[in-house]
């Protein structure tokens, strides 16, 4: 692993350049075109968006809580900041476009305008909320940003432009599945790149102790900010994305509970794991899903089935309760799944080679 | 290994999508998502690969998407109930068209974008030919944008808020809306009690609570009455102290508190302990039996706005009263009355509808008229929305007098 930080020629002949921008270049026509085969399947489009917006929230998430070892519980909160500064852009411009561009890329490109704008705004959030309660060591993170989230939570209630309680709809629904691919890809992207550079290294040695890696001569705030920054940045993106493709935010959206439940796709995956993030936040979002159908098949005859919809969630924290039990370090602890891999298959690996 | 990054991302959004979409075209009336999910979420539990018997040619189904769980579950077991009795009722009177009616139920957990997801999933995996719900505007909101787009005919029974309706010619509503019930206490305040002075507190947290607020406020000043003062709280509050301190002082001759029972009732008992002996007004959110657990004798002798009474004498009305009784225990709320009302308005217009496809059940919804239902006699107008008298009650002992009816 640790050579591959260092600059070697690149196996495969391609200039250095070249190669910076390669994982875009593929990702950006495969999720087009999968966006294109999936457009006459609408649940199946909704539902991996979904998922799309918890893997940004909890890889983003493992950037303070895994990588730097800090303790946030609210980005349930900066997610909302994302999602109501995107989503009230979108709707003050919503009859505009750009002459020169056809509707539909237009539309696109003020998505991503707002994205951004959400993103800076959550950024921003995170530089006020992160800058003084990270100087502090211990538990002050976590108090500060529960705070954090449930302020955020009471403004919108209370603020007309926002839609209070009820919350802001007619939203233009303009977000695509490729669009949510590509800022999973982003994210994802991000966070490797952080864990392997030498920012990253500072991140693992303030986890791992935080005093030896003062005295070692980490800026351990300013890593410790910068990371903050970074992981709000992307909650806010998600939150902006979710506002594109659900019909209505309101700030039952965005509570407490929302927060925990990425802590726990964190925590489930293995802290400092991405791959183990993205596996848990794609699993737990698949899960109550899949629960209903397995109780639909159960009770064929619907009755039944009518009945233990109900019981879902129990269920679900039931299975979370086991996993945590059989893997108190999570589903990765803190590898990568190609660190995992090789041991499982290892014939088969040198079998392709 | 910088670059197995992104080639396994590649790997991974391959497998994910390849796997979403070999099972569609198979898969007219099966559950692509179930198949999904487990190709997927691979630990997910094992499910049959049988094709659940949803589409069979026998059973005409409505979809239901309510909340199941979450803080307002209760509304959301009486909708299921209701709907449930209905169905039951239609089917053991022949079905419609020698047609079975089930229904499908999926739980929202009181969260807008579970609702969109339930009633995605029903439109589109389910094939539902009607979706009803949901109690809570903002998830009926969600779910009616998801519905309009699909062209399938959506009836709300009890979501109060105007905008739910206008977001679309296939979303229908079965209750009044927030602007009358604000309208009603105003004018009976005025009329009937006799005041020209009320305070107002309303719950910031709730959209129905300021909707009301904003109506009666209005309303109530058009008539000649003067608002003393407005306080708010927030909903899960349990100290109300401050606000009725300031509301002692600006002498009011009632307060209208446009909330949910599960604060109201403790209201009452803080307003009796701070010597507000003035009766207290509300809307529909008041109607639960908690309400007179929480108040005790300090919520006595006020008043709210509501859809039905279950005191009413009229026959069909004990009838339903006597069969919900026996069914579930308890008294029907009107949440129950009213998700009643909506699914034999679903069944009616099944009959009369020439086919079930989406544009046929919502031109026969919108013909709705004269239609006799537990909770008032349904109109529908050309904003599809219900035209209906309210009822007015007044609390007693643990339970509730009709005091009267007032008329769009």
């Amino acid at each position: 692993m640790e050579t591959s930080s260092v600059p070697t020629p690149s196996p495969g002949g391609l200039p250095p350049a070249l190669r910076g921008i390669l994982p875009v270049l593929i990702a950006v026509p495969v999720l087009l075109l999968f966006d294109r085969l999936l457009a006459s399947a609408p649940f199946a489009t909704y539902l991996l968006s979904i998922m799309g917006v918890n893997v940004i929230l909890a890889v983003s998430l493992n950037i303070v809580n895994g990588m730097t070892g800090q303790f946030s519980i609210g980005h349930a909160g900066f997610m909302a900041v994302g999602a109501y500064v995107a989503g009230v852009l979108s709707l003050s411009f919503k009859e505009t476009a750009l002459s020169f561009l056809p509707v539909a890329a237009s539309d696109q490109v003020f998505l991503v305008v707002a994205l951004l704008a959400g993103g800076a705004a959550a950024a921003l959030c995170g530089f006020l909320v992160g800058l003084p309660s990270l100087r502090l060591r211990g538990d002050y993170l976590a108090i500060v940003t529960l705070g954090f989230g449930e302020i955020i939570r009471v403004v919108v209630q209370n603020t007309d432009a926002f839609g209070r309680a009820l919350g802001l709809s007619g939203i233009p629904q303009t977000s695509s599945l490729a669009m949510v691919g590509f800022w999973v890809f982003l994210v994802v992207l991000v966070a490797r790149r952080i864990a392997y550079s030498s920012h990253g290294r500072s991140l693992w040695a303030i986890r791992e102790d935080e005093v030896a890696a003062e005295a070692m001569g980490v800026d351990t705030t300013g890593y410790k900010v910068r990371a903050f920054v970074v992981s709000a940045f992307f909650a806010g993106i998600a939150g902006g994305l979710f506002a594109h493709f659900v019909p209505i935010i309101n700030p039952g959206s965005f509570t407490f509970v929302k927060s925990m439940e990425i802590v726990v796709m964190v925590v489930l995956g293995g802290l400092g794991s991405t791959t183990g993030a993205i596996v848990a936040a794609v699993f737990l979002t698949l899960l109550p899903e899949a629960l209903r159908s397995a109780f639909t098949v159960m009770g064929a005859e619907g009755s039944l089935a009518q009945k233990v919809d109900q019981i879902r969630m129990p269920v679900y924290g039931l299975l979370l309760v086991a996993l945590m039990l059989l893997r108190p370090q999570g589903l990765f602890g803190m590898k990568e799944i190609w660190e995992v891999l090789p041991r499982w298959l290892p014939r088969r690996r040198k079998g392709l080679a | 290994m910088r670059r197995s990054v992104p080639m396994l991302l590649a790997a991974l959004a391959v497998m994910m999508a390849g796997c979403e979409k070999k099972t569609q075209p198979a898969s007219t009336e099966t559950d692509t998502s179930k198949q999904a999910a487990q190709g997927q979420g691979g630990t997910a539990p094992a499910t049959p690969p049988a094709g659940t018997p949803t589409g069979e040619a026998d059973t005409i189904l409505l979809g239901v998407a309510t909340s199941l769980t979450g803080g307002q579950a209760t509304f959301g077991v009486s909708t299921r109930n209701g709907i449930e009795m209905a169905l039951k009722e239609a089917n053991e009177a022949g079905g419609v068209k020698g047609k079975k009616v089930a229904m499908r139920v999926y739980d929202n957990q009181g969260k807008p974008e579970e609702a969109a997801q339930a009633v995605t999933r029903l439109i589109t995996q389910d094939k539902v030919v009607m979706v009803l719900g949901d109690v809570a505007s903002s998830n009926s909101l969600a779910m009616a944008e998801k519905a309009q787009a699909a062209g399938v005919p959506m009836i709300t029974p009890s979501s109060t808020n105007p905008s739910v309706t206008e977001k679309g010619e296939y979303i229908f509503r079965i209750c009044f809306i927030d602007p009358f019930q604000g309208y009603v206490m105003a004018k009976f305040a005025r009329e009937h009690l006799k005041v020209s002075k009320v305070a107002v507190l309303q719950d910031n947290k709730s959209a129905y609570s300021i909707g009301l607020t904003d109506v009666f406020t209005r309303k109530f000043t058009e008539m000649g009455g003067r608002i003393t003062s407005t306080e708010s709280y927030s909903q899960g509050d349990t100290d109300y102290r401050a606000q009725l301190t300031a509301i002692k002082k600006s002498q009011p001759e009632a307060i209208y508190v446009p909330g949910y029972y599960s604060e109201v009732g403790v209201i009452a008992r803080q307003a009796r302990e701070l010597g507000l002996k003035v009766p207290l007004l509300g809307g529909d959110g008041w109607d639960s039996e908690k309400l007179y657990e929480l108040g005790g004798s300090a919520i006595q002798g006020s008043y709210f706005s509501n859809h039905y009474s279950p005191a009413n004498p009229e026959e069909r009305i004990q009838k339903f009263v006597a069969d919900y009784k026996a069914a579930y225990g308890g008294v029907p709320d009107a949440l129950a009355a009213l998700a009643y009302d909506a699914a034999r308005v679903a069944i009616e217009a099944l009959k009369k509808a020439p086919d079930t496809s989406g544009k046929a059940l919502r031109d026969a919804i919108a013909q709705t008229k004269d239609f006799p239902g537990i909770a008032g006699v349904i109109t529908l107008d050309e904003n599809r929305n219900a035209v209906k008298p309210a009822v007015v009650l007044e609390v007693g002992d643990g339970t509730t007098k009709y005091v009267t009816t007032v008329n769009p």
